[in-house]
């Protein structure tokens, strides 16, 4: 039944009529570069970015991923086949932003060529009634025609007009600026995005968190998190190495924003090449180490306990220090210890370090300062399988507690190893006891290279310059017309606007009228005495 | 003056230029309200001559009675006061920011915490609205104005008052100056912008549809050609600006900061989804299909984003953003 209702529907949507290949390709195309796709093909691009915004991303926040991954086991799988992890270079976006650019060649090369032939076309002629045209007057002048049509072409060059002369009368352009401006931002798009894919392409980057006192040789081993591009060989990285001498960080110790940093910056020594002088460099946050082919560049600072770890053998099984991570601005930071070698049970700490140790019954431990005045760490400890052998690759900072037991105390309640620096604590079950020996400080490096960052600079700057052009530069033509009526000559100006949002025509017009006449008060022109209908004419 | 007494120069600062804003208010709501009272037949002539503001002479004031004369000075007058009472205002507000930079040792632009970055942005709003004013003939939007800015700053002073206090270290930097103050202006461009487009739509909806009850009340407007065109102009002025504060300053900036200039980091995103959707807006205004309302559309929209990148990235993705200074 539906069927015979609708066969004599014949006004459906509007079909494509049947077309060759060659004709349907035209017309792909033709619809590919309309203003209407570039429009909606904007508005996807916007709307597909953003999800990257709402999900971690891999590229920027690793271990937010993995805790998300974890929070959500579910649907970290649908997410992951989507790519919702790495949204930006994902396929799905990469196509919306290619076929914008796809779009975009197809709309400026065509544009170029339109542009080309109307900068070789002379202003179009006055048409008959410049009355008609939104500005317009009226002028008397004491001057014969050809004198005024002469100061009228000065006039109209003054004002960057481009002029063609006509019977009596002339026509002058300009603004030819905004749509080579237009073009120009719209190449400049592309090249701002060879730039970005080149830097994504070839350069690298990386983050790695080194304990004060630490050196650092720039090879992938040495990174905890690495994001080369997808042309760049890991063996191109240049040999460079450095050592942080020291850390200090200065926190405002007073007022209402107690706890806030003032300052921080870490001592490097350096070495460029292998077998160069060692040289000295103060690094900070807004002043990174450029060298060529890297910078390194100072993005966040840490606590790391030392811990000395006994087992139940006795034998010390871990010593050394451990990154906490901050997290809040009072430094409060949450670390986790392994202790892969401990017998007869493998050993796990998770906790807090507190910089400045503070408790109340309210909070709980907490940090009240950011500096280590008063340094304590809080421990829940575990044994059993830290899980490390199963294969799948385990973040530093997270405890797999699956196959561990927690300890407790002989009464059942929750065994904490709440350790000042120096103070040891026994493990219930004699299986191993753990002493805080210390603290040292970390920084984290970001060390990158992007290559094509001149390009994109270059790109952007010229967008720029292109778009106030193409929005500020006033594209307007205007006609003079000199008519001697008896025996007296006037002048007639005309104006039009061809922007959308042209202000000030009229004064120009007024202007011209007066500069081409000599004189400032207008003059209505007398009928003309066999007035011609030139209601068909067009304007 | 020593730290102390700047910031509490600058609280009294900002504290009277929220009372002199309300007072500017109070001014366009007496300038509204006589408008409003005129006899409609007299109201119209008047408005089709001479926007609301344009500081003309009434065109129409030889057909009107001495009363309606009257009546007209009145009108003139209370929007006269309403933006000289925002002048005032707006001078109080700036000395408020300025003294905001000194009341910390060493001193510094005003913008390191979200009270600051609130005040600086009404700042924005209010310098662009009467930078524009005699240009774009923007008495109409007075009211608006006004209003917006007393909120906005009894919001600031109510939810986000912080002391002043120094910069953290990762906006030590000459280009938190150039890519904030961009932004700001932008912000300021676009905020007019979207309040015309937002009139264009109600005017032009009641133009289409014919006399509605809105009708009197939208008379007080310029035509919705007036609007469009202004509303494209402002937001021509707001798109460069924003381009260089998101799209050349900051990431400049955050390649000296952080290592590489774009991180795709939740402000970046969002300030970049502003760009494109007004970019859209200026396309949308050159395709057929798409002109007028649509346009107006998609320009509130990408105002709605640029709010949303300003308030709700604090409070949505305030740990994951390196933006994040509330
Ligand atoms: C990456 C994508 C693009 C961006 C960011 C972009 C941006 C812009 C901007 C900001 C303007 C405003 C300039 C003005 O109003 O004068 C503009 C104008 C224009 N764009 Fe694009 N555009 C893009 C892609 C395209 C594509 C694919 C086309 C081809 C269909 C196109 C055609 C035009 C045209 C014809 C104008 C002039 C409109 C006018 O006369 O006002 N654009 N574009």
């Amino acid at each position: 039944m539906a069927v015979t209702e609708k066969a004599p529907a014949a006004a459906g949507p509007p079909q494509p009529p049947a077309l060759s290949p060659r004709e349907l390709l035209r017309w792909a195309w033709r619809q590919l570069t309309s203003m209407r796709t570039a429009l909606l093909l904007l508005l996807l691009l916007a709307l597909a970015s953003i999800p990257g915004s709402v999900v971690p991303q891999s590229d920027v926040a690793p271990v937010d991923v993995a805790r998300w991954k974890q929070d959500h086991p579910d649907l970290a799988t649908v997410y992951e086949k989507l790519d919702l992890f790495s949204v930006y270079d994902s396929p799905w976006f990469s196509a919306i932003y290619l076929l914008l650019m796809v779009s975009l060649v197809g709309c400026i090369l065509p544009r170029t060529a339109v542009y080309l032939r109307a900068l070789r076309t002379a202003p179009p002629p006055a048409p008959r009634n410049l009355g008609r045209l939104p500005a317009y007057t009226s002028v008397e002048s004491g001057d014969a025609p050809d004198v005024v049509l002469e100061r009228a072409r000065t006039a109209l060059r003054g004002r960057r007009y481009r002029v063609s002369t006509g019977d009596g009368s002339l026509s002058g352009e300009r603004g030819y600026l905004r749509e080579a401006g237009n073009l120009l931002f719209h190449v400049s798009v592309i090249v701002v995005l060879v730039g970005f894919a080149y830097g994504q392409l070839f350069g690298y980057k990386g983050g790695a968190i080194v304990l004060v006192g630490n050196g650092f040789s720039n090879s992938l081993t040495q990174y905890d998190e690495f994001a080369p591009g997808t042309f760049f060989d890991p063996d191109d990285l240049p040999p460079v190495s450095f050592t942080v001498d020291d850390f200090e960080a200065e926190f405002l110790t007073e007022g209402p924003q107690q706890g806030q940093p003032v300052d921080f910056g870490a001592d490097l020594t350096y070495v460029e090449t292998p077998g160069d002088e060692p040289q000295d460099y103060h690094l900070e946050v807004n002043q990174p180490l450029l060298l060529d082919g890297m910078s390194v560049f100072l993005v966040g600072h840490g606590y790391a306990p030392e811990f000395t770890v006994w087992d139940g053998t006795g034998d010390v099984a871990y010593r050394g220090a451990v990154p906490f991570l901050p997290q809040d601005s009072s430094f409060a930071s949450f670390g986790v210890v392994k202790v892969t070698g401990a017998q007869p049970e493998q050993l796990g700490f998770d906790g807090m370090f507190y910089p400045t140790y503070s408790f109340t019954m309210e909070r709980g431990p907490f940090s009240v300062f950011p500096d280590a005045l008063n340094p304590a760490v809080s421990l829940l400890a575990y044994h059993g399988d830290l899980g490390i052998d199963a294969g799948e690759p385990q973040s530093v900072y997270d405890l797999d507690t699956d196959a561990m037991e927690r300890f407790e105390k002989d009464d059942g309640g929750m065994f904490r190893a709440d350790m000042a620096p120096g103070k040891k604590v026994t493990l219930p079950d004699d299986l191993g006891a753990i002493r805080l020996d210390g603290w040292k400080r970390w920084v984290k490096l970001q060390v990158s290279h992007t290559p094509g960052k001149g390009i994109a600079l270059t790109g952007v700057v010229l967008a720029l310059v292109g778009l106030m052009g193409s929005l500020f530069v006033r594209r307007r033509r205007a006609w003079v017309r000199v008519v001697e009526r008896d025996g007296r000559t006037y002048v007639e100006v005309a104006g039009l606007d061809r922007t959308t949002a042209g202000e000030g025509l009229d004064d120009e017009v007024r202007e011209l009228a007066a500069a081409i006449s000599g004189r400032s008060a207008t003059a209505t022109l007398p009928e003309d005495p066999a007035p011609e209908d030139d209601r068909k004419a067009d304007r | 003056m020593t730290t102390e007494q700047f910031a509490s120069f600058s609280d009294n600062a900002v504290m009277f230029a929220g009372i002199v804003y309300v007072l500017a208010t109070l001014g366009h709501v007496v300038e509204w309200a006589a408008t409003l009272a005129r006899p409609a037949a007299v109201r119209s002539a008047v408005e089709t001559a001479v926007p609301v503001g344009a500081g003309a002479p009434a065109a129409a004031s030889s057909t009107a009675s001495p009363e309606d004369d009257q009546r007209s000075v009145r009108i003139e007058t209370a929007g006269r006061i309403g933006v000289a009472l925002t002048v005032v205002g707006t001078l109080l507000l700036a000395a408020g920011v300025v003294a905001r930079s000194f009341a910390s040792d060493p001193w510094r632009v005003p913008w390191g915490n979200m009270y600051e970055f609130t005040l600086t942005g009404a700042l924005g709003v209010a310098a662009i609205y009467l930078a524009l004013l005699p240009r774009m003939r923007l008495r109409w939007m007075g009211l608006f104005v006004t209003t917006f800015l007393v909120v906005v700053l009894m919001l600031a002073n109510l939810t986000l008052e912080q002391e002043a206090g120094p910069l953290v270290p990762a906006l030590h930097s000459y280009w938190l100056v150039i890519h904030v103050g961009a932004a700001i202006l932008a912000t300021g461009a676009f905020a007019v912008g979207a309040l015309t487009a937002g009139v264009f739509l109600l005017k032009a909806g009641v133009e289409r549809r014919g006399s509605t009850r809105l009708h009197g009340l939208l008379e007080m407007f310029p035509s919705s050609d007036a609007l469009d065109r202004l509303s494209y102009r402002l937001h021509a002025v707001g798109f460069p600006l924003w381009t260089f504060a998101a799209l050349i300053a900051g990431p400049i900036w955050a390649e000296y900061a952080w290592g590489s200039y774009w991180n795709w980091d939740p402000k970046e995103v969002w300030a970049f989804i502003t760009w494109v959707i007004y970019a859209a807006y200026l396309h949308a205004r050159a395709t057929a299909g798409w002109k007028g309302k649509a346009a107006a559309i998609i320009a509130l929209i990408g105002f709605a984003t640029l709010l949303f990148n300003f308030v709700g990235i604090n409070f949505f993705f305030g740990a994951s953003s390196q933006h994040s200074y509330a």
